[in-house]
C-alpha cells in the first residue's frame, strides 16, 4: 500500500491522515478489508483461546479447572465470538477487500457506510466479553451463560451479562446489515461496463445471496434480543407461560435467523473456492450458471426450514415431516456445487499449493458435515442425536471447514495480491497439515463419543468417554497452535519474500490479477471494459 | 463524466435507502412473528396450547362408548412459585364425549398471600384443541391465604372428534407466580 501510487492518480490526491487517525476515519475499500481481516482473527485467537480452556477441564472427566457456571460462559461466549466475531468479519474483510476489484470498481459504492460498519465491530466485541473479565475480577455474575442460542426461559433468568450480550448483537447486527447494503449496492451499481450479472466472479454472486439473506434474517434477531430485553426489564411475557407467552416462540425467532446464519456464512465461501480450483486445476469453473442456480436455490429455500433444529421442542408430526423433507431437499442445490467443484479439479493439470490444499480439505470435511447433517435432518434420529455430541461434530464439521479453512483458501490465494510478496510455501503447508490434523483429531472421537451418548454442554463426563476426550483435547491444542503458524507465515509475508507478480498464479483469471502486486490503495479509476 | 458520477452516487444513495427499509420491514416481521405464531399455534391446534375458556357443554353430545382414553394428570409448581401442587388422581379413564371430573391439591405453606396462575399444556399437541374444558382453575388467577389447604376443580370432554390413533392424553399444569402487571393468561 505505498502512497507513491495513490499520488499518481488525479483527483485522489488529498492528505492521507497517519497513525491511527488514517484508521479511523479511512474509506478505502483496502484498509477497510485489512482491518476487518485483522478483527476477525484477533477474535479468533480470543474464542478459540476459550474453547482451549474448555478442552482443558474436558480433558480429564470430574471438575479440575473450572466451576460449571464458567464453563458455560466459555462455551456461550466461543460460540457468540466465532459466529459474529470471526467467521462474518472475516468473509466481510475479504469481501472489502476483493469485489471492488473483481468487479473493476473503483471502490465500494458507499464508503463511509463502510467506515461505520467496521467500527462499530470493536466496541460490540468489548461489550460482549467485559462482564467475563468483571467476572473473572469478582465483578458481577460474568459474561452470558445461556448458550449462543439465548434459550428462553434462561436467557430471561440469568444474570447481566445477557444485557451485555443483547447491545453486542444488536451492534454486532447492525454492522453486518450495512456492510451487507454496501455489497449489494455495489454489485448492482458499480461493475464494470461488459460485466453483465451472468458474468460476474462467483465470489460476488455468494457474496450477494449472503447480503441478501443478512438483510432478510438479522433484523429479526435484533427483533428477538428486544423481546428478551424487555421481558427480563420491562414487564412483557413474550417468552414468559405465566404471563401468556411461550419460551418456544423464541427458538422459532432464533433458528429463523439461525438456519439461514448456516448459509450466510457458507456462500461466500463457496464464491471463493471455484476461483481457488480453477487456477490450480488450469482449466475454466465447471457449470458457472449451475453454480449461480444452486445458490440462489439454496437462499430460498434457507429460509423455510429452520424448524429442524427444533424437533425436540415437541412439533407436531405433520410439521416435523415437513422440516425433514425441505431440509433433505436443501442437500439437493448443495451437492450441485459439489459436483461443480469436482468436476472442475476433474482430469485439470493440478498442482498442490497451499491454497489449493486449504480449498480440496474444505470440500472433503464440508461434505462429511453436510453428511451428518443428513442423519440429524432425519425427525426420527434426531432425538436420540440432538443433545449428544454428534451434533458438536457434526455443526463444528460444516462450520470450521467453510468459515476457516474456505477462508484460509482465500487467504492464502490473494495474499501475494494483497502484500506484494509470495507466502513461505513450506510454512504454509505445514499450517494446512496442521490444522487438519488437528481439526480430525478434535471432532472424530467426538462422533463415536456422541453415538455412545455423551451429552453436551455439560462440563463433566462418565469414564467411558474418558479416552477419546483426552484425544479430542490433545487434537485441539494442535488446531489452536496451527494458527500460530499461519500468524507467523502472514507476518513474514508481509515483511517481505519472493516479488509476487501482477499475475501471482499461473492459472489464476479474473480483473483482480490485471493490477499490480501489492494492489495500490486506488485501483480501477478508470473502469476497465470487459468483453 | 462529472454528471455520470452524480447519477451513480444518487443511484447509490437510492438502493441504499430501500434496502435499508427492507431491513427495517424485516425488524417489523420478527414482532409480527409473535401474534402470527400465536394465531398459527391456536388455529392448527399446535403446540399443546388449549382454549383458555370454558367450553359449551353441547346438548346432545354422543358418548363413543367403543374406546376410551386413558387421560394422566401433571401438575409442577414453577420455581418462583413456593406451593404444594399436585394432582388428587394422577390417571383416569374417559370415553370421548364423556364429561370428566378431577381435581388438583394446592397448599401454600408460606406465611404470605400468594397469587398464582396456572397454565395448562395437553401432550399430544394434536390432542390440544380437541380437550374441552368446562370448568377449570387455569382460567383466572387464584389467591391463596397463608397456610391454605384448597382443592381445584377441572371438568372437561374430550370430543368425539380426536383421531382414534390418540388412546393417552396427559394434562399438565405449571403453576406460576402471577406476573405483578398481567391480566389473566
Amino acid at each position: 500500500m505505498s502512497t507513491a501510487e495513490t499520488h499518481a492518480h488525479e483527483g485522489h490526491h488529498h492528505d492521507q491522515p497517519t497513525g491511527l487517525a488514517r484508521w479511523l476515519f479511512t474509506t478505502n475499500h483496502k484498509e477497510i478489508g485489512t482491518m476487518y481481516l485483522i478483527f476477525a482473527f484477533a477474535m479468533l485467537f480470543i474464542g478459540g483461546g476459550m474453547i482451549l480452556l474448555v478442552r482443558a477441564e474436558l480433558f480429564q472427566p470430574g471438575l479440575q479447572i473450572m466451576q460449571p457456571e464458567f464453563y458455560n460462559q466459555l462455551i456461550t461466549l466461543h460460540g457468540l465470538i466465532m459466529v459474529f466475531g470471526v467467521a462474518m468479519p472475516a468473509a466481510t474483510g475479504l469481501a472489502n477487500w476483493m469485489l471492488p476489484m473483481m468487479l473493476g470498481a473503483p471502490d465500494m459504492a458507499l464508503p463511509r457506510l463502510n467506515n461505520w460498519g467496521f467500527w462499530i465491530l470493536p466496541p460490540a466485541a468489548t461489550l460482549l466479553v467485559t462482564p467475563f473479565f468483571l467476572g473473572l475480577a469478582g465483578i458481577g455474575t460474568g459474561a452470558v451463560d445461556a448458550g449462543w442460542t439465548m434459550y428462553a426461559p434462561l436467557s430471561v433468568q440469568t444474570g447481566w451479562g445477557m444485557d451485555f450480550a443483547i447491545f453486542a448483537v444488536h451492534m454486532l447486527g447492525m454492522s453486518s446489515i450495512l456492510a451487507a447494503i454496501n455489497v449489494i449496492v455495489t454489485i448492482v451499481n458499480m461493475r464494470a461496463p461488459g460485466m453483465t450479472m451472468m458474468k460476474m466472479p462467483l465470489f460476488a454472486w455468494g457474496f450477494l445471496m449472503t447480503a441478501i439473506l443478512l438483510i432478510l434474517i438479522m433484523p429479526v434477531l435484533a427483533g428477538g434480543v428486544t423481546m428478551i430485553l424487555t421481558d427480563r426489564h420491562f414487564g412483557t411475557h413474550f417468552f414468559d407461560a405465566a404471563g401468556g407467552g411461550d419460551p418456544v416462540l423464541w427458538q422459532h425467532i432464533f433458528w429463523f435467523m439461525g438456519h439461514p446464519e448456516v448459509y450466510v456464512l457458507l456462500l461466500p465461501i463457496a464464491g471463493a473456492i471455484p476461483h481457488v480450483l480453477q487456477a490450480f486445476s488450469r482449466k475454466p469453473t465447471y457449470g458457472y450458471k449451475a453454480q449461480v442456480y444452486g445458490m440462489w436455490a439454496i437462499t430460498v429455500l434457507s429460509v423455510v426450514v429452520w424448524a429442524h433444529h427444533m424437533f425436540t421442542s415437541g412439533m407436531p408430526t405433520t410439521a416435523q415431516l415437513y422440516f425433514m423433507y425441505s431440509t433433505m431437499l436443501i442437500s439437493l442445490p448443495l451437492a450441485v456445487l459439489f459436483f461443480c467443484w469436482i468436476a472442475t479439479v476433474w482430469k485439470g493439470s493440478l498442482s498442490f499449493e497451499t491454497p489449493m490444499l486449504f480449498a480440496l480439505g474444505f470440500i472433503i470435511l464440508f461434505g462429511w458435515g453436510g453428511l451428518t447433517g443428513l442423519v440429524l435432518a432425519d425427525a426420527a434420529a434426531d432425538p436420540q442425536y440432538h443433545n449428544a455430541y454428534f451434533l458438536v461434530a457434526h455443526f463444528h464439521y460444516a462450520l470450521y471447514p467453510t468459515t476457516i479453512l474456505g477462508v484460509m483458501a482465500a487467504v492464502y490465494y490473494w495474499l501475494p495480491k494483497w502484500t506484494g510478496h509470495m507466502y513461505d510455501e513450506k510454512l504454509g503447508k505445514l499450517h494446512f497439515w496442521l490444522a487438519i490434523i488437528g481439526f480430525n483429531m478434535t471432532f472424530i472421537p467426538q462422533f463415536f463419543v456422541g453415538l455412545a451418548g455423551m451429552p453436551r454442554r455439560i462440563p463433566d463426563y462418565a469414564l467411558q468417554f474418558a479416552e477419546w476426550n483426552m484425544l479430542s483435547s490433545i487434537g485441539a491444542f494442535i488446531l489452536g497452535a496451527s494458527h500460530l503458524v499461519f500468524l507467523y507465515v502472514v507476518i513474514k509475508c508481509v515483511r517481505g519474500g519472493a516479488k509476487a507478480e501482477a499475475k501471482s498464479w499461473e492459472g489464476a483469471d479474473g480483473l483482480e490479477w490485471t493490477v499490480p502486486s501489492p494492489a495500490p490503495l486506488h485501483t480501477f479509476d478508470t473502469q476497465p471494459v470487459v468483453k | 463524466m462529472s454528471d455520470r458520477v452524480e447519477n451513480l452516487r444518487r443511484a447509490n444513495r437510492r438502493l441504499a435507502l430501500r434496502l435499508g427499509f427492507l431491513a427495517l420491514l424485516a425488524v417489523g416481521f420478527g414482532f409480527a412473528l409473535v401474534p402470527i405464531y400465536d394465531v398459527l399455534c391456536r388455529v392448527a391446534g399446535i403446540n399443546g396450547k388449549t382454549v383458555q375458556a370454558a367450553a359449551e357443554v353441547a346438548d346432545n353430545t354422543q358418548v363413543d362408548d367403543s374406546r376410551s382414553i386413558t387421560v394422566q394428570f401433571m401438575g409442577t409448581p414453577m420455581s418462583n412459585s413456593p406451593l404444594e401442587f399436585e394432582p388428587v388422581q394422577t390417571r383416569m379413564e374417559v370415553h370421548p364425549g364423556q364429561l370428566a371430573h378431577a381435581s388438583y391439591r394446592v397448599r401454600n405453606p408460606t406465611d404470605r398471600v400468594f397469587v398464582g396462575q396456572a397454565i395448562p399444556s395437553v401432550t399430544p399437541g394434536e390432542a390440544a384443541r380437541h380437550f374441552q374444558k368446562i370448568v377449570c382453575f387455569c382460567f383466572e388467577r387464584q389467591e391463596f391465604q397463608p397456610g391454605e389447604v384448597r382443592e381445584l376443580p377441572v371438568t372437561f370432554v374430550i370430543s368425539p372428534d380426536l383421531s382414534d390413533k390418540v388412546v393417552a392424553v396427559t394434562l399438565s399444569y405449571a403453576f406460576f407466580q402471577a406476573p405483578d402487571d398481567s391480566t389473566k393468561g
